[in-house]
């Protein structure tokens, strides 16, 4: 059984709720990337999901576009971040995804990006940019592997929704509205009515994400679900102490008002 | 040419979040229904003879081809068209095609601004919301355009993110559809992007292509030996190649921006220098390193500063069907002026590509052979960058 399978349905038993956290590898650097998902799993992170900073990441917001730009700037390569993984599993037995743009992974050869991942302990994918119809390919490989490919589902998504829920691992992304990623103030109007659709199908854990940055929306928000994913408002958090000595401390402090939040 | 799932080959596909899925899929079906129906085929055709312009005229440029003292050289006189480039036969396309499917916003990229010129004078004319995304690089080098697209009722938005380029022009303008899929008809200006768009685009510019085809005819009686095009994207090209497909006398012949040299690291030269991999929702040849990060294109034509190529043109490409060169910013410079010199024509900086391989490729040729240049646009609006690179030059 996947690391991911095993830690949402523990919580499941218990009737709590999963928090998953992002960053981006290598903002501010890979040192610091380390530590910070150290924290964030010491703060009471259920999932670490890691971000492979990408030159074209469509399908965020402002405040991870800037963070991936910073890491390139910086030069972080895919294998530095496989290393990091590797170095963290020694510490850590917590699940960690990538969130990694496709091209990302057709470069690096696809059989050999998932045999990497599951050499250095990455437990699944999130592939924004790779939709079911062109997903086949990755998840033949990847059960091979044993490694999840994340299916994301959307508001849009309407009657996709059963077909793409019957055909996944790990759990099911919800994004919460459209749009890229990034902090909202609130969510649509049919967001509820999305996620009673959702929630038809299946006992795979769904888990919603985009736009959750405050211990207030994970209240408002957790119910609908399995968990949430909070990424946009930490990398701000990164981003505005990103030379501090003080990071680490304030990253914490802002996962224990989370945890607290999805208790 | 296209299989079921929007494939040339290997290259095409749908590569964008699941937020768009069903958009595309609606998308593709109502052009499959407009491509069937004969009333929106008659208003599209009615547009573009009357607002447009076309068709346009297929010149033989007498002076240049005895000038190079080869075969003949012909200009398909794409620049004639309203707003000054081939742009607009797309757009048109695509707008009546937004009207139709109730949309009430058009959004589009632009890299040089002709296909955001083209986008807002269509939107302008059928009285539709039109915002534009920019490079802020692009906005600078190109102000005139933007003030253009300001004066036809656009807004336009610079880009700072990235290279501030046409690339990532088109990623924010694939995050704005995300957000406001609803209501929003993304006018993509290229055969690039998800399925159906290269399809969509190609056919919506394949009229360059028919025409040409039998102009040939009615003046040579026969079809051109050679036909030229300059290739960013590849929407020209395509256009005026599709037609010739399938006659295997023609030799199809796309030019690449080669900036300052292929061996440098300063050109656009997707096919020549390129890898496959997957950007802006499309598997093809990108610009990029081992990574799968996307190296920034240089050329001297903003139409042509694009680190990929439509994945059609990649399949023509590993299939023989059409062969890629590249031309350097010194080499279209030279064109640009000999063809306004000896022709009276001041072509778009990226349609002297296509002049300067043609100029070449016209030494090597008989006196009895044709040659077909695709003259994309006009050059108006690179006059300011050619004063800053060659002011002195011409002076002489």
């Amino acid at each position: 059984m996947s690391r991911i399978k095993q830690t949402l349905d523990a919580l499941k038993k218990e009737r709590k709720k999963a928090l998953i956290t992002y960053l981006t590898a290598g903002h501010p650097d890979i040192e610091a990337t380390e530590a910070l998902v150290i924290e964030m799993v010491k703060k009471g992170a259920d999932i670490v999901e890691i971000g492979i900073p990408y030159s074209d990441p469509v399908a965020d917001g402002p405040v991870i576009q800037k963070a991936a730009q910073k890491a390139l700037d910086n030069h972080i390569k895919i294998k530095d971040i496989m290393y990091m993984v590797e170095r963290l599993r020694q510490k850590t037995n917590t699940p960690l995804l990538y969130l990694v743009y496709f091209n990302c992974i057709f470069q690096y050869g696809m059989e050999k990006f998932i045999n990497h991942c599951k050499r250095v302990g990455i437990d699944g994918l999130i592939i924004p940019d790779l939709p079911y119809e062109e997903s086949q390919e990755i998840r033949r490989i990847s059960a091979k592997y044993d490694v999840d490919i994340i299916s994301l589902v959307s508001p849009t998504s309407e009657e996709r929704i059963k077909r793409i829920i019957s055909d996944s691992t790990g759990f099911i992304y919800c994004v919460s509205s459209t749009g890229v990623t990034g902090m909202r103030k609130k969510f649509e109007a049919d967001f509820e009515t999305f996620m009673q659709n959702v929630n038809e199908y299946g006992d795979i854990p769904k888990i919603i994400g985009f736009g959750i940055s405050s211990p207030e929306q994970v209240k408002e928000i957790k119910d609908y679900a399995d968990g949430v994913i909070v990424g946009s408002a930490i990398v701000k958090m990164i981003d505005e102490h990103y030379l501090a000595s003080d990071r680490l401390e304030k990253v914490g402090a802002f996962v224990t008002s989370l945890k607290e939040a999805v208790k | 040419m296209t299989s079921k799932k929007g494939r040339f080959g290997i290259f095409g596909g749908q590569y964008v979040s699941e937020t768009l899925m069903n958009a595309l899929i609606d998308l593709e079906n109502a052009y499959n229904k407009c491509m069937q129906d004969i009333s929106f085929q008659e208003e599209l055709r009615y547009y573009l003879e009357n607002y447009a312009g076309r068709q346009t005229p297929l010149y033989y440029a007498k002076r240049l081809s005895e000038y190079v003292g080869g075969g003949k050289i012909y200009l398909k006189r794409e620049d004639l068209n309203h707003t000054g480039a081939h742009k607009i036969n797309n757009v048109l396309g695509q707008i009546l095609l937004a009207k139709k499917m109730g949309k009430t916003r058009i959004i589009a990229e632009t890299g040089a601004g002709q296909h955001g010129v083209a986008t807002a004078t269509a939107a302008a004319m059928f009285g539709l919301k039109c915002e534009v995304y920019m490079g802020a690089e692009d906005v600078e080098r190109q102000a005139l355009n933007v003030f253009r697209m300001k004066l036809l009722g656009a807004k336009v938005h610079p880009v700072n993110s990235g290279t501030s380029t046409l690339k990532d022009a088109t990623n924010e303008a694939i995050r704005d559809w995300t957000q406001n899929v609803k209501n929003t008809f993304y006018v993509i200006g290229s055969v690039v992007g998800p399925h159906p768009y290269p399809t969509m685009v190609r056919d919506f510019q394949r009229i360059i292509g028919d025409e040409t085809k039998k102009q040939i005819m009615a003046q040579e009686n026969r079809l051109p030996d050679y036909i030229i095009a300059c290739v960013g994207g590849g929407s020209n090209a395509i256009g005026i190649f599709y037609p010739f497909i399938k006659d295997k006398t023609v030799k199809l012949i796309g030019v690449e921006a080669a900036g300052r040299g292929v061996d440098t690291a300063q050109h656009a030269a997707t096919l020549t220098k390129g890898t496959h991999g997957v950007l802006h929702g499309m598997m093809s040849y990108f610009l990029q390193d081992e990574d799968g990060q996307i190296n920034p294109p240089y050329s001297i034509s903003a139409g042509l500063d694009y680190p990929g190529i439509g994945p059609e043109h990649a399949f023509l490409h590993e299939s023989g069907s059409a062969q890629y060169v590249a031309v350097t910013d010194q080499e279209a410079l030279y064109a640009f002026s000999q063809l306004s010199q000896l022709e009276g024509i001041i072509p778009a900086l990226e349609s002297a590509h296509a002049i300067a391989y043609a100029l070449k490729k016209a030494k090597q040729t008989r006196e009895d052979e044709i040659i077909v240049v695709n003259l994309s646009g006009r050059g108006d609006k690179d006059v300011h960058t050619v004063l800053r690179e060659m002011g002195d030059e011409i002076d002489e």
